[in-house]
């Protein structure tokens, strides 16, 4: 399934944070969000996971109208991993991971022997599988956020939004991480900081900068020596991947903004 | 989807193996968790039985002596409309009319505080939130002492006060509702520091009506209804507390999965179908009512509320399915013994409940919070 945003605004206390955004997923496509803090990127990924309602625009998950939809009814088809990665009792990592089944559910209904191993695949996937029984409060904040990853996945969606999910992760889980994005068939939106990380996995990059769409297209047309200038305020210098050819940036120390 | 890892995770986490789900992993898992969920009945199950034997022990233990035996023949005789002798009318009176309502009513309010306790903790998202926080009892106290002094509600006889106290509770809630509510959204931190602010006020409020009221008779309400007691009880209150009660834990434990969603934050709880506002103001109108039944029957019984939700995780985990299954049980078993205490100890006197309740509870939070392993739902 494809998702589109379409003309989103987002207005609060009379400040703009998102600004008239068009972007398109197409479907098992992985775009990801770049921009410097506070050019709307979590705002505008907010709007799709609903924690946040479009003040103008739409967003359209293939041919329907998110804004329309019962909130538990987008949950079965949008899953994101959020910022807020706080948990205010010590649930069980087995348990966390559960609850990503909680739209499909009613009530108390319990999991069923497929859902029971959709989990147990998904913690294996994210290499928590012998955190299971941990108590997610005693974790580290990267083992944290393959648990919401995981419990994401277990939401069994057709489109995944997620919000730096590569924080506090190791090389390896960030690597890992961001192949499984790719691998995963899904139609991924996900806002990245590390540029040469969202070069490496992104079919398509979306610029954004207070609140506006300011260039999106494949990374190498995105990120050049000019827009990352002009955007984030650094010197870089674009390099090809010697192995992959994706293009990587190389800053200079006191940049000149 | 890749396979699941072997015993080395790390080395086996991205590797593409034979996609073959070895079967003995998730069967395993299935397994445990059925065990859980029948340890768990069982639990409930046990927990029942020592509620009952307690309700029948607490019955026969006052000034005077009853033998659970001679307790259960009475208790059958009224339940079944059986035959009592002439000889034995006094004890069948202290043991139905006098007693049983006073038992039971412990037992629902020990069980409707420690429910209350869980929802209020997940509603306010703080662990150290009781049924208390949001100011209902202090708005009861002044509903109830109001009503004292100005002799208001007379035509409702015995249930005046009771009545007033009800409606004090409920303006309190509307009251912390309105001041908390901004733009459709209700935020955990600021409901409770409404309702921490709120309670401060209507304290002043209680103390200024006994201040200027005329007669004594307010200021042993203000210490029976902030202390709490089983003593007015009768059966004439008690379909009501046990509708009220009863309903309000078995439509928590409903919603059980909703508050474990609500627990890992808005903006998760929304990805995932709960609305967070939504459900918020339904458990706050919710706990609001029953907290105000229960007020107005028994006064302010501190501790529970605060104390059991924490013991009942410990025992049974966080998730709020299975600690509304047990902590109402084990909340109904404590007050019942503790109502005992308070009107055996010091017999003919009676203490006050929260004295028992603050000189049991106080240790054991120390001890909770002491303990390795329990995180107090924060680090």
């Amino acid at each position: 399934m494809d998702l589109r945003l379409d003309e989103l605004s987002v207005v609060t206390d009379g400040r703009t944070l998102v600004r008239a955004l068009s972007l398109e997923v197409a479907e098992g496509q992985v775009v990801g969000l770049v921009g410097p803090n506070g050019s709307g990127k979590s705002t505008a990924l907010r709007c799709v996971y609903r924690a946040l309602r479009p003040s103008s625009g739409t967003v359209w998950l293939g041919e329907q109208d998110l804004t329309r939809l019962p909130l538990r009814h987008s949950a079965r088809t949008v899953a994101a991993m959020t910022q807020d990665g706080g948990v205010d009792f010590d649930f069980t990592v087995e348990e966390v991971v559960a609850l990503g089944r909680a739209p499909h559910l009613r009530g108390n209904q319990a999991l069923s022997g497929r859902e029971r191993e959709l989990c147990e695949r998904a913690m294996d996937q994210l290499d928590i599988g012998h955190l299971a029984q941990r108590g997610v409060l005693t974790l580290s904040g990267g083992e944290r956020q393959r648990v919401l990853l995981a419990r994401a996945l277990v939401q069994e969606p057709k489109i995944l939004v997620l919000d730096e999910p590569t924080n506090h992760l190791d090389v390896r889980h960030q690597v890992d991480l961001l192949s499984l994005l790719r691998g995963s068939g899904l139609t991924v939106l996900v806002v990245l900081h590390d540029l040469n990380l969202a070069a490496a996995a992104c079919d398509r990059l979306g610029v954004l900068s207070q609140g506006r769409l300011v260039a999106s297209g494949a990374p190498a047309e995105v990120l050049t020596t000019q827009l990352v200038g002009d955007v984030f305020g650094v010197r870089a210098s674009v390099v090809p991947h010697p192995l992959t050819g994706d293009p990587q940036l190389l800053y200079s120390l006191n940049s000149t903004c | 989807m890749p396979p699941p890892s072997t015993s080395i995770p790390s080395a086996s986490a991205d590797t593409a193996g034979p996609a073959e789900v070895p079967a003995a992993v998730p069967a395993a898992a299935v397994k445990g968790r059925l065990a859980s969920r029948k340890a768990l009945l069982l639990g409930c199950a046990a927990l029942t039985a020592v509620l009952f034997g307690s309700v029948v022990v607490a019955i026969g233990l006052g000034p005077a002596v009853i033998t659970p035996g001679e307790t259960a023949r009475h208790l059958w005789a009224a339940l079944s409309g059986g035959h009592i002798g002439p000889d034995e009318v006094t004890t069948y009176q202290i043991v139905w009319q006098i007693r049983t309502p006073r038992v039971l009513l412990a037992a629902l309010v020990g069980a409707g505080l420690s429910a209350i306790g869980v929802a209020v903790q997940a509603l306010v998202r703080n662990a150290l939130a009781d049924p208390f926080v949001l100011g209902v009892s202090s708005g009861a106290s002044v509903g109830a002492v109001g009503v004292t002094v100005t002799g208001g509600l007379a035509a409702l006889g015995i249930y005046a006060v009771s009545v007033g106290a009800f409606i004090g509770a409920l303006v309190a809630s509307l009251l912390v509702y309105a001041a908390s509510v901004s733009r459709g959204t209700l935020s955990p931190l600021r409901l409770v520091l409404t309702g921490v602010a709120m309670s401060l006020g209507f304290q002043a409020v209680m103390s200024l009506i006994v201040y200027f009221a005329p007669d004594s008779e307010a200021t042993s309400m203000v210490l029976y209804w902030t202390m709490g007691s089983f003593g007015a009880a009768t059966w004439g209150a008690l379909p009501v507390v046990s509708v009220v009660v009863l309903a309000g834990i078995a439509v928590l434990h409903r919603y059980g999965r909703v508050m474990d969603v609500l627990a890992l934050g808005d903006e998760t709880a929304a990805s995932l179908g709960v609305g967070p506002d939504r459900y918020r103001k339904g458990l706050l109108l919710l706990v609001s009512l029953v907290t105000g039944v229960m007020v107005a029957v028994s006064g302010a019984i501190a501790f529970v509320g605060l104390v059991m939700p924490h013991v009942v995780r410990m025992l049974v985990g966080a998730t709020h399915a299975r600690v509304l299954a047990v902590a109402p049980l084990v909340g109904a078993i404590f007050m019942v013994w503790v109502d005992l205490a308070a009107r055996t100890v010091v017999a003919p006197r009676e203490l006050p409940l929260g004295v028992v309740t603050a000189l049991v509870g106080v240790p054991v939070f120390i001890a909770l919070m002491r303990r390795k392993g329990y995180t107090f739902g924060g680090r």
